[in-house]
């Protein structure tokens, strides 16, 4: 590597923050689940692949303008998120932790074989939304598409972290992950928690899926994506919000300069090293809590 | 106005432990309204189950109960969800004070307006903050950060808050310094007084429990082996002697006393 180019150099770190954030984003949606519920979510990656068909329908099938299609598919993520805790998640409880994750497992692949029923297995590119236009930050070159999808992961998020500290819910929400049976001691109802964190851990989804696809195209493979975001909520610690963001950025960025400068074949390598990295030294992950059990 | 009857009635309940260990046999007590009454025990008596089986957060923690009834306010708990049943005016205090130490003192107050129709305590947080000055002056600190005393303070704080008709309290003597669970206990008295708020309090200091309690029950392995009035109580040989540690004199007594021993093993059978 001769000549370093220090404007290829930021553009690369400009593009990995762009994925780092939606990486955080669906880590963000991953914790949300774990903390109020103790359930390792492997379906994530699903639930986001199925908002982001969800908005292909509304865009692409019943033709609606991006401002009406975007709150529909995030409702219907919501709506995905709390139907799967009804139906699937809650009858489950008490079970062991083994048995409810490969039940996600499980749903995983069954969201993946609907999909392919309903819209067919091949990729398609979700309709434009966000303009071509390039954006430059300096002299930097930025897509466009992954300029917005940065900024608005980070409003989500930021949406979302406001929420937890002022909305009386969000009180409800961090009360019922720190103490189960305290928060049911202060009248809060647990059961409707555990809905609602599946419902907004749906809406997160559903966002970084359109976001996602936006950038990348969709297919209902795509929820490979929700593989990168369990590297960064382990990275992280997998009950800790300031883990997923700071995991995905960090692995946004590895993966952006491995992928850049060492070669795509080095993507996986590079993030599982940092995987095993950390686990080694901390095994509940950065920011993690450390009597959380592992699987 | 309210119903007749006492605010609790628990009527001989079972309770058993992951379908094997069976921690209560036959347990009955009640509670009237606007009393304190105080639960007795030593280790392992079972107080803190016949707590979570009154408050159903037993089947939390995967107990079950496998007989009797308990009658809050004249209905059977077991018709309602433990968050219901808060709702209803019913408030455990549970054992080691169970606060949410990341959150705010504040933000705590706010988990338990979820105990209130509506979400709004009548008098916001006033009621808690006159009866502890302290936890206004710490509001918006991290709950995690503050001393033991507070912490119980904040834990009485978040019943006030649910202003119910009977607080379950489950040992808020624990952990605390003599001055602290002093200052405590005439808390709770004059909350009972004041508030008119009906209290079932479980304690291993029976001394401090008394000083509070219209009434008490003594329990051991699983039921009630002594009943009564506290004035009676506290004039009984037997629980002046094992509760109390007093002899029949007033002084202290030493363990090395076999007969002691010998007698205590007999009233227990």
């Amino acid at each position: 590597m001769e000549g370093f180019d220090p404007l290829f150099f930021a553009e690369v770190t400009l593009a990995g923050l762009g994925s780092g954030a939606l990486l955080a984003l669906t880590g963000l949606a991953f914790v949300l689940i774990y903390k109020a519920t103790r359930v390792v979510n492997l379906a994530i990656g699903e639930m986001l692949m199925v908002g982001a068909y969800l908005f292909f329908a509304f865009a692409a099938g019943l033709g609606l303008p991006a401002w009406g299609a975007i709150p529909l598919a995030l409702a219907g993520g919501g709506l995905l998120g709390a139907a799967i805790e009804r139906a699937i998640i809650r009858p489950m409880l008490g079970e062991s932790p083994i048995a409810i994750f490969m039940v996600t497992i499980g749903l995983g692949s069954v969201l993946v074989g609907l999909v392919e029923i309903v819209w067919s297995p091949n990729p398609t590119q979700l309709p434009d939304f966000i303009g071509a236009a390039p954006v430059f930050l300096g002299e930097a070159y930025v897509s466009r598409k992954i300029a917005v999808g940065f900024a608005v992961a980070c409003l989500v998020i930021a949406g979302f972290l406001l929420a937890f500290r002022t909305w009386r819910g969000g009180v409800a929400l961090r009360a019922t992950a720190a103490d189960q049976a305290a928060a049911y001691s202060c009248g809060i109802d647990v059961p409707a928690v555990f809905c609602a964190a599946w419902a907004l851990a749906g809406v997160a989804a559903a966002a970084a899926g359109i976001l996602v696809g936006a950038v990348g195209g969709i297919s209902p493979t795509m929820g490979v994506f929700g593989l990168s975001a369990l590297v960064v909520v382990i990275v992280g610690g997998l009950d800790s919000v300031a883990g997923a963001l700071v995991g995905g950025l960090v692995v946004g960025l590895l993966e952006a300069w491995s992928g850049t400068f060492l070669g795509g074949e080095y993507k996986i390598v590079a993030t599982f090293s940092l995987l095993l990295a950390v686990l080694v030294v901390r095994p509940y992950g950065l920011f993690g809590t450390a009597e959380i059990e592992r699987l | 106005m309210s119903a007749p009857g006492p605010i609790l009635d628990v009527a001989n309940i079972e309770v058993i432990y992951n379908r094997t260990v069976q921690v209560l046999r036959g347990l009955s007590l009640a509670v009237p309204r606007g009393q304190v009454v105080a639960l007795l025990g030593s280790n392992g008596a079972g107080k803190s189950t016949t707590l979570k089986a009154v408050s159903r957060l037993l089947e939390i923690e995967d107990g079950a109960l496998t007989g009797g009834a308990i009658r809050f306010d004249g209905q059977d708990v077991a018709a309602f969800a433990p968050h219901a049943l808060v709702r209803r005016g019913l408030f455990h205090v549970m054992e080691g004070r169970r606060i949410f130490e990341d959150l705010s003192v504040e933000e705590n107050l706010t988990a338990a307006t979820f105990a209130r129709p509506g979400g709004r305590p009548s008098r916001g947080f006033a009621l808690v903050y006159e009866y502890f000055p302290r936890l206004f002056e710490r509001r918006s600190g991290l709950a995690g950060y503050l001393s033991g005393g507070e912490q119980q303070m904040l834990a009485i704080g978040r019943a006030l808050i649910a202003e119910p008709q009977l607080i379950l309290l489950d040992e808020p003597s624990l952990g605390l310094s003599p001055i602290l669970v002093e200052e405590i206990f005439s808390i709770i008295a004059r909350i009972n007084r004041e508030q008119g708020t009906a209290m079932l309090l479980v304690e291993q200091n029976a001394a401090v429990a008394f000083a509070v309690s219209h009434y008490a029950y003594i329990m051991e392995t699983g039921k009630i082996v002594i009943d009564g009035p506290v004035e009676r109580l506290m004039h009984d040989a037997d629980v002046r002697e094992f509760y109390l540690g007093l002899g029949a004199a007033g002084q202290g007594r030493s363990f090395r006393d076999v007969k002691h021993y010998k007698r205590r093993k007999r009233w227990l059978s």
